[in-house]
C-alpha cells in the first residue's frame, strides 16, 4: 500500500552566523491513510520543521515530502493545519472563521453555511458561533481552530502542539474530543507534541525524534485500541508504553529498545 | 456608592441628556463584571465630569483676565459676538468650508497614497528599501518648510497648499501602516495560506484587517498634521479660509476675529479627531484589550 505522507531523505539546514544549523539531517518516515502519528522529541529536533514541510509553509534543502504521490510544492487545502497559538483571525466571528477556507475555495453562501455550522457542531460550539475569539477561552479557541480545518474537509491534519499552551485538564478534554471527531470523520493526522503521555493516547504509532541533527529516533506502535477512553488511560499496557515512550526521548544515548514491555 | 457619587457629580456638571448617561453606565458593568481593577480605575476618575469642570474653569479664567485688560485680550463675551457676525454675514461659514476642503482634500489624498505606499513598502522587502530612505529624509523637513519650494514649482493656486497637506498627512500615515503591515502575526498568514489562501486574498482578508487599527491611528495622526499645516498653508495668497482670515484680520489688529479663527479650528479638529476615534473603536471591537 502506497504511503499518504511520505517523507522521503529530508534534509533541512537554516544558515546562522557562523555556519549552518541543520534542523534534520536525513528523515525518512511513511505514513498511511488514516493513521494517526504523533512526533516527540527534545525541543531542537525539528518536529514543527516537519509539520512545517509536510504543509509546504517551508521548502527542504534536499528531499521531498510526497502526499498522494505528488510532491509537495506548497500549501494546500487538502493539507489542515492546527497551530499551537489557534492562529484564528480575531476580526473574526466563530462561524467566520470557519467559513474562511470555504469561502476561499469559492464555495457559495448557503453551502458554505451549511458546511460550517456542521464543522462548528462537531467541535461543540453551536451557542459560540457568532462570538469574537477574543471572548473565548483557550481550549474553545483551539477547537474553532480544529472546526476551521475541518470545514474544508482535508486528507490530513498536521497537529502543531495543538493543546501546548492549554492546561492539564482542558488539554485531556480536548485529546478526547479530538478523537471522538476523528473516529467519526478519519483524516490522516500528524500530531506533534511534547507530552509523551498524550503522544502515546492519541497515536497508533508514536515517532520519537532525536536533535542536532533533527532524526527519527525510534518508533513505538501502540497497540491499545481505539475508542481509547479513560479506561485506556489507566491501563497497564499504557503504562508501559508510555515508560518506553518517556526513555526513548529522555535517554536517547541509551541502546533502542530497552525496556520492551 | 462611589458608582452613585459619580453619576451625581456626572448628573450635575455635565450638560448631557440622561438618556447618554445610560449606555455608560451599562458600560461599567459590563467592565465591572470583566476587570475589577478597570473599573475601580473608573470609578476614581468621573473623567466627563472632570473635562466639563475644567472647561468652565478654563473659560472663566480667560474672562477674568480679559476683564482685567490684559494685553488686549478680548473675552469670551467678544469673541462668541463676533463669531456670531461671521457667521451671520456668511464669513465665518465661507472660510471654514475652504478650510475644511482643503484639509479633507490632503488629508484624503496623502491617507490613500500612505496606505498604499505603506502596504507596498510592507509587502515588497524591494519596495520597502526603495521607498525608506526617501521617506525618512522628508520626515524630518517639517511640511511648511516646503511650502516656499511648493508655490515656486506649482504657483499660488490651491495645488501647493493642497500638496503640502497632503505631505503632512502622508508622512504621518505612511510609517503607522509599514508598522502594521509588518507586524502582521506570521501564523495568521501562514494559517490563511493553508486554508488554500493565495497571495491575493492573504491581502485583502488578512493584512488589511490586521493593520487596520495602526492604519487608524495613523489617519488620527495624519489628521492633525493636516490641520497644524492648512493654516499656514493659506498664507499663500489665500482669498479664504481660516488661516487667511487670521492673517488677515491681524493686519487690523482684529483680536477677536483672530480668535473666532482659532476656536473655529479647534473645535474642527476636535470633531473630526471624535470622529475618526468612533470609525477605529467600531473597526478594532475585535481586539482583545490589556
Amino acid at each position: 500500500m502506497t504511503p499518504k505522507i511520505s517523507f522521503r531523505d529530508i534534509t533541512r539546514t537554516h544558515p546562522v552566523k557562523g555556519g549552518v544549523f541543520t534542523a534534520l539531517g536525513g528523515v525518512s518516515l511513511d505514513i498511511g491513510e488514516r493513521e494517526f502519528v504523533t512526533v516527540v522529541g527534545p525541543s531542537g529536533c525539528g518536529k514543527s520543521t516537519l509539520l512545517n514541510l509536510a504543509a509546504g509553509l517551508d521548502t527542504p534543502t534536499s528531499g521531498e515530502v510526497v502526499v498522494d504521490g505528488r510532491p509537495v510544492t506548497g500549501p494546500g487545502p487538502e493539507r489542515g493545519m492546527i497551530f499551537q497559538q489557534y492562529a484564528l483571525f480575531p476580526w473574526l466571528t466563530v462561524r467566520k472563521n470557519v467559513e474562511f477556507g470555504l469561502r476561499v475555495a469559492g464555495v457559495g453562501g448557503a453551502e458554505r453555511r451549511r458546511r460550517a455550522t456542521e464543522a462548528i457542531d462537531l467541535v461543540g460550539l453551536t451557542e459560540f458561533a457568532d462570538a469574537l475569539p477574543k471572548t473565548l477561552s483557550g481550549g474553545m479557541k483551539q477547537r474553532c481552530a480544529i472546526a476551521r480545518a475541518y470545514a474544508v474537509d482535508p486528507d490530513v491534519l498536521l497537529m502543531d502542539e495543538p493543546f501546548g499552551a492549554l492546561d492539564a485538564m482542558t488539554r485531556v478534554q480536548l485529546q478526547d474530543q479530538l478523537l471522538d471527531t476523528w473516529s467519526r470523520q478519519t483524516r490522516t493526522v500528524v500530531f506533534v507534541t511534547h507530552d509523551v503521555e498524550e503522544a502515546v493516547y492519541l497515536a497508533r504509532r508514536v515517532v520519537v525524534m532525536a536533535a542536532r541533527p533533527g532524526r527519527v529516533h525510534r518508533i513505538v506502535d501502540v497497540d491499545l485500541p481505539y475508542p481509547r477512553t479513560e479506561q485506556t488511560r489507566l491501563s497497564q499496557r499504557f503504562a508501559a508504553l508510555r515508560n518506553e515512550v518517556w526513555s526513548a526521548v529522555h535517554h536517547q544515548g541509551a541502546p533502542a529498545g530497552q525496556p520492551a514491555a | 456608592m462611589d458608582v452613585a457619587a459619580a453619576d451625581q457629580a456626572e448628573a450635575a456638571g455635565s450638560p448631557e441628556p440622561a438618556a447618554q448617561k445610560d449606555p455608560g453606565r451599562g458600560q461599567w458593568r459590563r467592565a465591572a463584571r470583566k476587570d475589577t481593577a478597570g473599573a475601580a480605575r473608573r470609578r476614581r476618575v468621573p473623567a466627563p465630569a472632570l473635562n466639563v469642570l475644567s472647561l468652565a474653569v478654563g473659560l472663566a479664567l480667560w474672562a477674568l483676565l480679559a476683564a482685567h485688560g490684559v494685553g488686549d485680550l478680548p473675552g469670551p463675551l467678544a469673541v462668541a459676538r463676533r463669531g456670531g457676525d461671521l457667521l451671520r454675514d456668511g464669513t465665518l461659514e465661507g472660510d471654514i468650508l475652504a478650510s475644511v476642503r482643503r484639509v479633507l482634500t490632503g488629508f484624503a489624498l496623502g491617507t490613500v497614497a500612505a496606505v498604499l505606499v505603506g502596504f507596498l513598502m510592507g509587502w515588497y522587502p524591494v519596495v520597502r528599501a526603495l521607498c525608506e530612505p526617501w521617506v525618512q529624509f522628508f520626515r524630518t523637513i517639517p511640511p511648511l518648510a516646503l511650502i516656499p519650494l511648493a508655490v515656486v514649482l506649482m504657483g499660488i493656486g490651491e495645488t501647493p497648499k493642497i500638496f503640502v497637506i497632503f505631505l503632512a498627512a502622508f508622512l504621518s500615515s505612511v510609517v503607522a501602516t509599514l508598522q502594521g503591515v509588518v507586524g502582521v502575526d506570521r501564523t495568521l498568514v501562514d494559517a490563511a495560506r493553508v486554508l488554500g489562501a493565495k497571495d491575493r486574498t492573504i491581502f485583502v482578508r488578512v493584512v488589511v484587517p490586521a493593520a487596520a487599527p495602526f492604519i487608524l491611528v495613523g489617519m488620527r495622526i495624519g489628521l492633525g498634521s493636516a490641520w497644524a499645516t492648512v493654516v499656514a498653508a493659506e498664507l499663500i495668497a489665500a482669498q479664504e479660509g481660516l488661516g487667511f482670515r487670521m492673517q488677515h484680520a491681524e493686519t487690523y489688529y482684529d483680536l477677536d476675529t483672530i480668535f473666532v479663527g482659532l476656536v473655529a479650528i479647534g473645535v474642527l479638529g476636535l470633531v473630526m479627531d471624535r470622529l475618526l476615534l468612533l470609525a477605529e473603536r467600531r473597526l478594532t471591537r475585535w481586539q482583545e484589550r490589556r
